[in-house]
């Protein structure tokens, strides 16, 4: 057996999957963000993959792009969960529904 | 089987095992640990796939800050597990719309598969730290800077989004 690109976009898409489930079925809040990580960590790997098979490093160059805005999203992330959790005490998604309308 | 059909066999298991446990764990803790080992099998496969720079921008950035992060936090609340009441209903939605995406992203490989391109040969400084910094450099400069700007304003997003309201710069901003 030798490893193509499908595998690799395979297991990026299982991991995919794997975080969406995480964050659909999950109920704590900093849970839901390392969901989120996993999900951004799948996109990345097909990046580097797509990068390795078409020659072309500008896509990774991009995943160094994502990798940014990750740490920025979990920066901002977790300043939200410390301030939800000083005001409500809970972590639980449940407990966030002032904007429920 | 060559040893790099092994290795991405070892990889990928091992990267899906350690995400699903992420996902099932039930203290926040265990889920952040075993991100460590997803994000470490991902970072192997970077390697493999010629993208060793990004592979130890993952595992510095990865492991050693967004995690460390996420653990400092979980210890600091000393959060522990919550309990996850949730009706059958929505965790049967919930895994039925993640089944779903899986499923069309399957299709969508497996389908194009035929079209989809054999590994070149690419040259031996692919990936490195040089050869990515020209692009990053020079195409792609006014990206980067303006990455620059969102860090900042990630910063001091959260700065003031944790800074306790009634104090005007006070001592213990904790």
């Amino acid at each position: 057996m030798q490893v193509e690109l499908a595998h690799y976009l395979l297991l990026a898409a299982v991991l995919f999957g794997i975080g969406a489930m995480g964050v659909l079925t999950r109920k704590n809040l900093i849970t839901i963000l390392m969901s989120v990580e996993l999900m951004l960590n799948s996109v990345n790997l097909t990046f580097v993959a797509l990068a390795r098979h078409a020659a072309d490093q500008e896509a990774q160059v991009v995943v160094f792009f994502v990798l940014c805005v990750a740490a920025a999203e979990v920066a901002v992330g977790l300043a939200i969960l410390i301030s939800v959790w000083r005001k409500r005490g809970t972590m639980n998604v449940d407990a966030l529904s002032a904007l429920k309308g | 089987m060559g040893l790099e059909t092994i290795l991405f066999l070892l990889l990928a298991v091992g990267a899906v095992l350690t995400a699903l446990l992420v996902v099932t764990s039930p203290s926040p803790i265990g889920s952040a640990l075993y991100l460590v080992g997803t994000m470490f099998c991902l970072a192997g496969l970077y390697v493999l796939l010629a993208a060793p720079f990004l592979a130890a921008i993952q595992m510095i950035v990865y492991a050693g800050a967004i995690i460390v992060l996420l653990l400092f936090v979980i210890m600091l609340l000393n959060l522990r597990r919550i309990d996850e009441v949730l009706s059958k209903g929505w965790r049967i939605a919930g895994l039925f719309v993640a089944g779903l995406t899986l499923f069309a992203l399957f299709m969508a490989i497996v389908r194009g598969s035929s079209v989809l391109p054999e590994m070149p040969s690419i040259p031996d400084d692919f990936g490195k730290v040089k050869e990515l910094g020209k692009i990053l450099f020079s195409k792609y400069l006014y990206a980067f800077e303006a990455t620059s700007v969102l860090l900042l304003a990630a910063m001091i997003g959260a700065v003031a989004l944790v800074r306790k309201e009634g104090k005007e710069g006070g001592k213990d901003a904790s």
